[in-house]
């Protein structure tokens, strides 16, 4: 079984976020960079069906030099190789274009099963994964927390709202966007990253038309929410209605009860 | 991984005394391969998701857990990291074992337990075990399966390790040691399967054994310390005890050859241990002060606040220098050394620094001390409480003067090692010592150098710091010859001196490589750093020195050599204030420590 997990590079979690001077992103200059989590989750995933059905497991990443690093954790965890999608700027494209760019790379493995997070950390559009399984001709299922190719048929649990869930039973090949937390992600060993020098890494171009596939949306502001300071006076002197207006606004426009 | 090793020339051992080095001749934190960073991020990782949420349990003296955690790290290579592959290891450089040791660091209590079970419990029987031994203990040891404890220290022999009263002889059929005898303060010794003990053959001849658990060997209760409260310590009796013949660790009465080279490594494992420590504790300092308002604004922004932040990064930074420095020492001469490939000819190569790992013990352990007291400041009232992580760290952090060799013995040793060598014909101090006096001598014309390169004149205080050395210790050595054993404070002092010698220079170094590497602007706060602690370093020696002279020289001679003090540690303060300020902003921005 041949597994495809994409995987992106974010900003460290614990970083402090400064808006850049063009108000469009975050300075990068003091970042530091992670993988982004969920997509953490789905290359362990991958590492596990790996160890149970045998197969190979491909690491495909998008961006500059700097997700070197992303790739050689991943690789240095279990992954057999990786592709380097390597542009710069690319990190900053739409989601419609980087499921393109990264549906592009990936068209000729042929994968079994292509597996990523559900949403990146930075950006948070939780499209890519979906629109890349659109345009591979894919079927996919989101918010994934449990995969399980015991028998003949690949069946996920889903994640839905309000506590409840939902088994899919999947033909493969298909696409899954994995949930964060769902499992306890494996260390890099020492032999492992030994091990990881000696793995391919191959640095593909992102396809013309991909990158030219052109954006359905554009980042107009970026900004820190704003803080308001504001008195309001209730129920003219009366402490009942004061307490019902009181109760209303909490409920509708604070929305904390 | 040896990407130190290239020429077949060793830098001899106290060289930095008299000689002076390049920065291209130094390994740096920033020539690790991205292996050796992909190491340092596994461990962290390890240590920040398993074992730093643990602690409270390991504290509540959970050795089941500790057990599992050791092995769990051994999973992952942390123990076997160093290991020669046919023991099971991964035979990696020392470069990987001090960045282990770092990362370990985060949590002390694990660090002690690991620092027995991969260092002290381990190396002896790797180095000194008998091919048997080593097949028998060592990959088992690597695993985790077994868990190993170092019993040299007993009731009334600490320092005086040589002075212990256990005993072993010989049984009738010669097949097997009987032991008898008590230890102190044994880590691992509450849940340890293997003990490297020390005894006495014969009743004088000091011999090292590996002694499994068995009927007779019994641990005492916990002890109840001060700090690192989550790692086993214990006594130990053995009741005689018996260890086949094959468990003798090297030779009958040459114990003491392994009790001594164990603890070169046992020390800079320590220094790393310490650095780890001292790169958290920075970090959460800085978080907290960012987080923590007072007058309307977080203390991070108040002058105080900054100069504590600044101090506790330029020791840690000064710190990480002078043990890469001196990994990459070690690992060079173990380059030389693998040609003969036996494990008498890799300790020589690493007993040829033991003045060096010496310093990194002394000089890490204080630097750490500093870090967790300034650290339980900045916290200020929570800092006093237990709640909060300050005051773990000020507990954890005052065994660390105290094992692998006080710090008083561990300074003492330096100057004592040094003059060892340079009666050997090893180290050239007393040609040195014998120009400087001409030097002293002959009249001094101003110095006209106009040295503009990087940090040329914090060189320039380092390369005169080494003259004040040479001036007391040969002051020293001439008064009192061979009775300067004796005389503690005056060895006190000039290990002092020569301690800022080392770190002076190998902060200058790393700087100057750093800066030439990745220029002089990305490596501006590292210049500050190295500016700041020079600044403070040559006021220390100058009032060791000068304090030491006093004790040792009188009349002219004192007034002449208290002349040339002045001399060499004349130097034009650089503005700390701002320096520090610059430093500490960096970190407040990040919110971790940066550097």
């Amino acid at each position: 079984m041949k597994i495809v997990v994409l995987m992106k590079q974010v900003p460290n979690r614990d970083a402090i976020l400064r808006v850049n001077r063009e108000e469009k992103w975050i300075e990068e200059g003091d970042l530091s960079f992670e993988v982004s989590e969920s997509d953490g989750y789905a290359l362990e995933e991958a590492l596990r069906l790996k160890e149970k059905k045998g197969g190979e497991v491909v690491v495909c990443s998008l961006g500059p030099q700097r997700v070197k690093s992303v790739i050689k954790d991943a690789l240095a965890r279990g992954a057999d190789r990786a592709i380097h999608i390597l542009g710069d700027n690319l990190e900053h494209v739409g989601p419609f274009a980087t499921a393109k760019i990264l549906a592009e790379a990936i068209r000729e493995e042929q994968a079994d099963l292509v597996l990523t997070g559900l949403q990146s950390d930075d950006y948070g559009y939780g499209q890519t994964g979906v629109i890349a399984a659109e345009l591979l001709g894919l079927p996919h299922a989101t918010i994934v927390i449990e995969v399980d190719y015991s028998g003949e048929q690949l069946r996920v649990k889903r994640e839905l709202e309000s506590g409840w869930y939902q088994w899919y039973t999947m033909r493969t090949p298909c696409l899954l966007t994995i949930q964060s937390g769902i499992s306890q992600i494996r260390y890099a060993t020492l032999k492992g990253i030994m091990a990881a020098k000696k793995k391919e890494i191959r640095e593909v171009q992102p396809a013309a038309d991909a990158a030219a596939a052109g954006e359905f949306q554009t980042v107009t502001r970026i900004y820190l929410p704003l803080k308001q300071k504001q008195t309001q006076f209730l129920g003219d002197g009366d402490a009942k209605r004061g307490a019902a207006q009181l109760a209303e606004k909490l409920r509708n426009e604070a929305r904390v009860i | 991984m040896s990407a130190v090793v290239e020429e077949k020339k060793i830098i001899v051992g106290g060289s930095f005394l008299i000689e002076e080095r390049t920065p291209e001749e130094v390994f740096t934190p920033e020539d690790f391969t991205e292996e050796h960073r992909m190491i340092a991020d596994t461990a962290r990782q390890f240590m920040d998701g398993e074992v730093r949420p643990r602690i409270d349990d390991l504290e509540k003296k959970d050795w089941k857990l500790a057990r599992e955690l050791v092995q769990k790290g051994a999973e992952l290579g942390f123990i076997g990291a160093t290991v020669p592959e046919e023991y099971g290891g991964l035979g990696l450089d020392q470069i990987s074992g001090g960045i282990i040791g770092e990362a370990l660091g985060r949590s002390a209590s694990f660090a002690t337990t690991m620092g027995a079970q991969g260092g002290i419990g381990l190396l002896p029987i790797l180095y000194y075990g008998t091919e048997e031994a080593k097949r028998k203990y060592v990959p088992r040891i690597v695993t985790g399966e077994l868990i190993t404890a170092y019993a040299l220290t007993e009731a009334g022999s600490g320092s005086d390790a040589l002075a212990a009263k256990a005993t072993a002889r010989l049984s009738e059929d010669g097949t097997h040691y009987v032991l008898k005898g008590e230890k102190m303060w044994i880590t691992n010794g509450g849940f340890a399967d293997v003990f490297v003990v020390f005894a006495k053959v014969d009743g004088d001849k000091f011999t090292g054994f590996i002694v499994e658990r068995q009927e007779g060997l019994a641990n005492g209760a916990e002890e109840h310390k001060m700090g690192i409260k989550g790692s086993s310590t214990t006594a130990l009796a053995l009741d005689n005890v018996r260890t086949p013949v094959e468990n003798l660790l090297g030779e009958v009465g040459k114990g003491h050859k392994i009790a001594f080279n164990i603890l070169n490594i046992g020390r800079f494992k320590l220094g790393a241990m310490c650095c780890g420590g001292m790169k958290l504790m920075t970090s959460e300092s800085v978080r907290y002060a960012n987080e923590r308002h007072q007058f309307g604004k977080p203390i991070s922004s108040f002058g105080a606040i900054k100069h504590k932040l600044a101090e506790m990064a330029t020791r840690t930074w000064v710190g990480e220098a002078l043990i890469y420095r001196t990994l990459g020492l070690i690992e060079s001469a173990l380059g030389v050394a693998a040609d003969a490939a036996d494990a008498e000819s890799k300790l020589r190569a690493i007993e040829e620094y033991a003045a060096e790992c010496s310093a990194i013990k002394v000089i890490l352990s204080e630097f750490a001390d500093y870090c967790a007291d300034e650290m339980v400041q900045i916290y200020g009232g929570y800092g006093y409480s237990a709640d909060y992580p300050a005051e773990r760290a000020y507990r954890d952090s005052r065994i660390n003067r105290i094992f692998e060799g006080t710090n008083e013995i561990n300074r003492m040793l330096i100057p004592g090692m040094l003059m060892r060598r340079a009666m050997a014909g090893k180290l050239a101090l007393l040609p040195a010592a014998q120009a400087l006096m001409d030097e002293l001598l002959s009249p001094q014309l101003p110095s006209l150098d106009e040295d503009e390169s990087v940090l040329a004149a914090e060189a320039k205080l380092a390369r005169n710091a080494k003259k004040v050395a040479l001036m007391v210790l040969g002051t020293a050595a001439q008064k009192y010859m061979a009775a300067l054993a004796e005389e503690q404070e005056v060895l006190l002092g000039a290990s002092n001196i020569i301690m800022d010698v080392y770190a002076m220079e190998s902060a200058i170094l790393r700087a100057q490589k750093l800066a030439a590497s990745q220029g002089e602007d990305t490596a501006a706060l590292h210049l500050d750093m190295v500016r700041v602690f020079c600044n403070d370093a040559v006021e220390r020696v100058e009032a060791e020195a000068r304090n030491t002279l006093a004790a040792i020289s009188e009349g002219d001679e004192l007034r002449t050599l208290l002349a040339a003090l002045k001399r060499f540690t004349k130097n034009t303060p650089t503005n700390t204030v701002a320096a520090r300020r610059r430093i500490a902003d960096a970190m407040i921005r990040a919110n971790r420590y940066v550097y």
